[in-house]
């Protein structure tokens, strides 16, 4: 460790003797220093820096602090430090910017509140319009196999279907034989714990199949469509499409959204078989049902038509998801972060979207009795 | 270490990624206060040599001496004392972006000083005025800011912690000939006043004509020639040749020759 510098003031105030280094490392105690000095020093007292040891720019600026912003009230003895202390002196003088105080108060919070409600219209409005250009963009591209970009959406339905089949049969299998454990034990108090079949075969061919997919889906595959739109937003490669007479809308979103539009489908399919046989395996092991009855009961008891109104759902899903994902890719400007702001919104917009959708489905096909 | 002794040595170095050697052999020694810049053809190395000073590349083999120690034997802590003698300016800026630029140059401060945020704020201020950045910039993110600014807040923070030894990787690259001249002659001024040894990686003649004491020719894997742009300029080597006297390198040869007082010093 190098001697703190130190400025002692001597005959009378007309002279300040400056000592040690003034350099970054000390810079705490310089501030405190030059504060306690201030007040102390006559206007046109000279600052004798002839024996300062290292010096800095940090240490020149509060040297200069001492010297009231004036280079020609310290004496030197280095021609490097006259330099130094005239480039920071410079720099110092440079007009002052306004600086921005951020309000904490009450009336922020409720410019906050009014701001996030805004912001939420303003989605719902861009999300209403994004997939007005996407349905526009099917019309034109439906009747030009020209611009079927096949390589990409295939592509995308390897990393969106293909490798999430693994990780969808996994946890509709694991939910699927929670239902049923759960279903097995309320059931039993009942006689009824037969009924344990019914229970996971309407659950998973109405909701749970569909629903677990979207929701796998949005957090695996609408995050990635955000983060990878997003990072090519920032870097200004939408744009480079653009100026290439391409529209982003069909060489980007186009191949993702019938992507999703094949991958939903076949995920729920297999989500609804995963979680069947989850709880099929529950009933087997804790019910002492067969696999044959398991499968003859399910067969006699739940039509069909419970399997097509959990399937219906899962284009619709695949869409919203698709849209919401590659719409908050093109909403990233600028920064890393803002990807990352974005990749959160996507996601928490889309499950949201599918959830209330799943609802209002419900509702509905209750009403029409099927 | 005496003031003889090169700030950087560099014995036998060699790079290479995979099979693809970049540098074989290559030796270098940068002086204590000069400007040396490196020249180069496109990929031949010029950044990989950069990083490997810093630290951020292991070379292969050969051995690198920045302040007189190793750099591959190093130990963390001591490196991490030596990085803070050591700015570097990034070809991009590599600017934090969700920081705005007070903050950037104001990271280094904070990590490894314990200074109150009033303090931090001041000097991060001195240090983008020292860049020639306007203040009302010091709020402003990297993503508001232009091409020549965000080179100037990125020479800001690599003065953060007063480095001796300034990295510059194609610092005017991108900017325009007025902006890179200015570009140039803060980095003078900034030598000569705060006395730093200026690593500069360059495209730019201007550049290397107006204030580079020495130059490096990377060629061939290694540094075919360090020394004063008199001495290089007669090296009777092909791409040196075609390099300094072809038509850009005979016009900034001119250029400074009816220029040959410099331009008066400021941001």
């Amino acid at each position: 460790m190098s001697e703190a510098g130190s400025a002692q003031l001597v005959e009378d105030g007309s002279r300040l003797s400056i000592r040690g280094d003034w350099t970054l490392e000390h810079v705490a105690r310089l501030a405190t220093l030059c504060a306690n000095l201030q007040g102390k020093i006559a206007a046109d007292s000279r600052i004798d820096a002839r024996a300062i040891g290292h010096i800095d720019t940090a240490g020149a600026s509060f040297l200069l602090d001492l010297a009231g912003a004036d280079p020609a009230r310290i004496d030197v003895d280095r021609a490097s430090t006259r330099k130094l202390i005239a480039a920071v002196s410079r720099a110092e003088n440079a007009p002052p910017a306004k600086r921005r105080r951020k309000d904490r108060g009450f009336i922020a919070i409720l410019a906050n509140v009014g701001q996030a409600l805004d912001d939420i219209w303003n989605d719902a409005i861009a999300l209403v319009g994004f997939i007005g250009l996407i349905l526009a963009a099917f019309a034109r591209s439906a009747l030009d196999p020209r611009r079927w970009r096949v390589t990409s959406t295939v592509a995308h339905i390897e990393q969106t279907g293909l490798n999430a089949l693994p990780i969808v049969a996994l946890l509709c299998f694991l939910v699927g034989a929670v239902v049923a454990f759960l279903g097995a034990t309320v059931l039993k108090d009942f006689g009824a714990s037969i009924y344990t079949v019914e229970l996971v075969g309407y659950s998973f061919l109405r909701e749970f199949g569909v629903l677990l997919t979207a929701i796998m889906v949005a957090g695996r595959s609408g995050s990635a469509f955000t983060a990878q739109i997003g990072s090519m937003k920032a870097r200004e490669e939408v744009d480079a499409i653009r100026t290439l007479g391409l529209q982003p809308v069909d060489v980007l979103v186009m191949p993702r959204v019938l992507a999703l539009l094949v991958s939903m489908p076949i995920l729920t399919l297999v989500g609804m078989l995963a979680g069947i046989i989850g709880g099929a395996a529950v009933c087997v092991i804790t019910l002492d049902v067969s696999p044959l009855m398991f499968i003859t009961r399910l067969h006699e008891t739940t039509g069909v038509r419970h399997f097509w109104v959990g399937m219906s759902k899962a284009p619709v899903f695949a869409f919203l998801i698709a849209a919401i994902g590659c719409l908050e890719g093109f909403k990233v400007a600028g920064s890393a972060e803002s990807v990352g702001t974005h990749t959160t919104s996507s996601v928490v917009q889309s499950i949201f979207v599918v959830i209330l959708i799943d609802a209002l489905a419900a509702i509905f096909f209750m009403e029409i009795n099927l | 270490m005496s003031a003889e002794e090169p700030i950087i040595r560099i014995r036998g170095l060699r790079n290479q990624f995979g099979d693809f050697v970049v540098h074989e052999n290559l030796d270098l020694d940068v002086r204590r206060g000069e400007i040396i810049g490196v020249v180069g053809g496109s990929g031949s190395g010029k950044s990989v040599l950069m990083r490997a000073i810093i630290g951020l590349g292991r070379p292969a083999a050969g051995s690198i001496l920045l302040f007189g120690e190793d750099v591959a034997t190093m130990s963390d802590s001591r490196r991490a004392l030596v990085e803070q003698r050591c700015g570097v300016l990034f070809q991009n800026g590599a600017l934090f972006s969700s920081l705005t630029v007070a903050e950037n140059v104001g990271v280094a401060l904070t990590e490894h000083h314990d200074l109150d945020a009033e303090i931090v704020h001041r000097l991060a201020l001195l240090k983008i005025a020292l860049a020639g950045l306007p203040l009302d910039a010091a709020d402003k993110f990297p993503s508001q800011l232009s091409g020549g600014m965000v080179k100037r807040a990125a020479l800001a923070r690599s003065l953060a912690l007063d480095p001796e030894i300034l990295f510059l990787d194609e610092p005017t690259a991108g900017l325009d000939p007025i902006g890179a001249a200015a570009f140039d002659q803060l980095i003078l001024t900034l030598r000569d006043s705060l006395g730093l040894t200026v690593f500069l990686i360059t495209h730019d003649l201007d550049t290397l004509y107006t204030i580079c004491d020495r130059v490096a020719v990377l060629a061939k894997k290694r540094i075919l020639v360090a020394d004063t742009l008199d001495v290089v300029e007669q090296v009777d080597e092909p791409w040196i040749q075609e390099y300094f006297q072809g038509p850009r390198g005979r016009a900034a040869r001119r250029a400074t020759q009816t220029h040959s007082t410099p331009l008066p010093a400021g941001p």
